[in-house]
């Protein structure tokens, strides 16, 4: 900073001191500056050091606002204590409903699949994170967390909160990490309809309550109320992560493009913690790299270009999965569903498309249920309801991977060929 | 001299603060830039001291903190000051009015610089509201002359 002391008592056009010698000066520089950034990575280092001189003045900046938090936490009275602790509990419950289920399913799916080829959460580990600035405006939705390379965040890194996708690292410091929300008017994230397997891409609106869906074309089969979720292309998102609803399709005669808003499952402007994420590299849900452009980071994180997919059941492989139909069916009351499927499979004659998602995708989300079968599977899936009574005739390639509850075999369960993570709110209870 | 270059160096620290505080999306859209008013106040009240090289710094920092592309606030900063510093004889003898509109007119020479680069480095955003801090800008170098003028006093 001792650059602007230069000529404190100089003339103003004195030599070296001259303003347009300056502006020259400082202009290349900033020139020169902004090239190196957006060439090359040479300014990496810069940027990181930067980062971290930043960091205090953020911190500063956002102790107003955690010094208010405090306060009302602090006097948050009883009741208020209260009724959150009953909520809490009540969705602790719930959680723990689901747990008790997916156990069961975890443990049957190995059991189904031999063990062989068991695939553990696409989510190696996760690190929660406290959000220290937010800058939410139109042009600009970021927000800082207080985690950075010395807790091994990384470029490029998938962030989450308890509802869903919430954005990616951009820059990371030392200490601190910039988080570009999903909802940024530059950020982009290859999303799936859930119900059609549909992919397209969700773009910030700026608004931290819309993504727009703006390449879906007039005649594409999507509708209020459909689920998005990743679908594991663009190399950032693991496939089967949550990112909003669908609230609003408009079809203009006029126009080749249909006109699709959807609701962020994520709370970008209320959340105070988020989840950092690192995924297990080789997993079908991992993200596919499209580009090779992620470097930066721990190389050993970063998303394999091409994650080995379960190939299609060949064969030689039907057999196999035919043995497990004894076993499988003497745990058909657990789940039918998925006995049903290898049934299926081993029956002659029986539609091939069956066959082939048994292995690979079928009983993913059983072990997993943030693992998602491969994008393209979703479409094939016939959403049929399943009849828990005759597992054995293979009329209906039945969905395998239908997370059918143990303790409610009898109820007809409701299709959906994927699930997304047990914390999505809308699926909740999944009986009619 | 001394104590002036620290008094620059207190109050864009004070700026760069007020400017990064977060604010609700519809207080924030009429933020004026208050580090470019700061910067514009020390290049036209001692083009000597502050000018240039303080914009530079200044618009370093703001990279650091929002740009897409480092070096880019740093550019448009240096630019504004460097004929802020030039002019500083003429706009000072201005009255407030006037160099309130010269001051509009500088922070939408600000703003388009950033907008260029904006477009060059590929993070073009379009919206107009971008443009919105510019007259709120105009309306605040009163106030913020006022202040930046009344902490030399105390201080001398």
């Amino acid at each position: 900073m001792a650059a602007f002391g230069t000529g404190a008592s100089r003339p103003l056009s004195g030599r070296g001191g001259s303003p347009g010698f300056r502006f020259t000066l400082y202009a290349t520089a900033s020139i020169v500056i902004m090239f190196m950034d957006q060439r090359g990575e040479w300014l990496e280092r810069v940027h990181y050091v930067l980062d971290a001189a930043a960091y205090p003045i953020q911190l500063a900046v956002s102790s107003p606002s955690a010094a208010w938090q405090w306060l009302k936490e602090t006097i948050e009275t009883r009741d208020a204590l209260r009724a959150e602790n009953a909520r809490l509990l009540l969705r602790q419950r719930e959680l723990e409903l689901r747990a008790m289920r997916y156990e069961a399913l975890a443990l049957e799916n190995d059991r189904l699949r031999g063990l062989r080829d068991a695939l553990p959460s696409v989510a190696e580990r996760w690190l929660i994170a406290e959000v220290v600035d937010i800058q939410l405006s139109s042009l600009r939705q970021r927000v800082l967390v207080n985690r950075g390379t010395s807790n091994g965040v990384f470029k490029g890194q998938a962030v989450l909160d308890d509802r869903g996708l919430l954005g990616q690292t951009t820059h990371v410091g030392p200490w601190s990490a910039e988080v570009i929300l999903i909802t940024d008017p530059e950020h982009a994230v290859p999303v799936e309809i859930q119900r059609t397997g549909l992919r397209t891409i969700a773009v910030g609106t700026g608004d931290t309550a819309s993504l727009a869906l703006p390449y879906l074309p007039a005649n594409a089969d999507v509708k209020a109320g459909d689920v998005l979720m990743t679908s594991g292309l663009g190399g950032v998102f693991p496939a089967g992560y949550p990112v909003g609803r669908v609230v609003e399709v408009h079809r203009d005669a006029v126009q080749p493009l249909a006109q699709v808003r959807a609701v962020p499952y994520a709370h970008m402007d209320l959340d105070r913690e988020v989840m950092l994420v690192w995924f297990r590299e080789g997993h079908p849900a991992a993200p596919v790299a499209t580009t090779g452009d992620i470097k930066s980071g721990n190389s050993a994180m970063q998303p394999q270009p091409a994650p080995p997919r379960p190939k299609p059941a060949s064969p030689d492989q039907t057999p196999g999965t035919a043995q497990h139909g004894p076993a499988a069916s003497q745990g058909a009351a657990a789940a039918p569903g998925a006995a049903a499927a290898p049934g299926a499979a081993a029956a002659p004659g029986t539609a091939a498309p069956g066959a082939g998602r048994t292995p690979g995708s079928g009983a993913a989300p059983g072990a997993a249920p943030s693992a998602v079968p491969t994008p393209g599977d979703a479409a094939v899936i016939p959403p049929a309801p399943k009849a828990p009574k005759k597992p054995a005739t293979p009329v209906l390639p039945e969905p395998s991977d239908e997370e059918s509850p143990p303790y409610e075999t009898d109820a007809p369960v409701k299709p959906t060929p994927k699930e997304p993570p047990p914390v999505v709110p809308d699926n909740g209870p999944r009986t009619p | 001299m001394q104590d002036s270059r620290g008094r620059m160096v207190f109050t864009a620290l004070i700026a760069l603060i007020l400017t990064v505080l977060p604010l609700p999306s519809w207080l924030s859209l009429v933020r004026p830039e208050f580090l470019v008013l700061t910067v514009l106040y020390w290049s036209i009240a001692s083009p000597r001291t502050g000018g240039i090289g303080l914009a530079f710094f200044s618009g370093i920092m703001l990279d650091v903190f929002q740009g897409p592309v480092l070096g880019e606030h740093a550019m448009a900063l240096s630019l504004v000051s460097y004929i802020a510093v030039r002019e500083h004889q003429k706009i000072r003898s201005k009255p407030a009015f006037q160099q309130s509109l010269i001051v509009f007119a500088a922070l939408v020479t600000y703003e388009f610089v950033l907008f260029a680069i904006d477009g060059w480095t590929k993070h073009p955003v379009t919206s107009p509201l971008r443009w919105t801090h510019t007259l709120s800008g105009a309306i605040f170098w009163a106030p913020v002359a006022a202040v930046l003028a009344a902490s030399g006093e105390r201080r001398r």
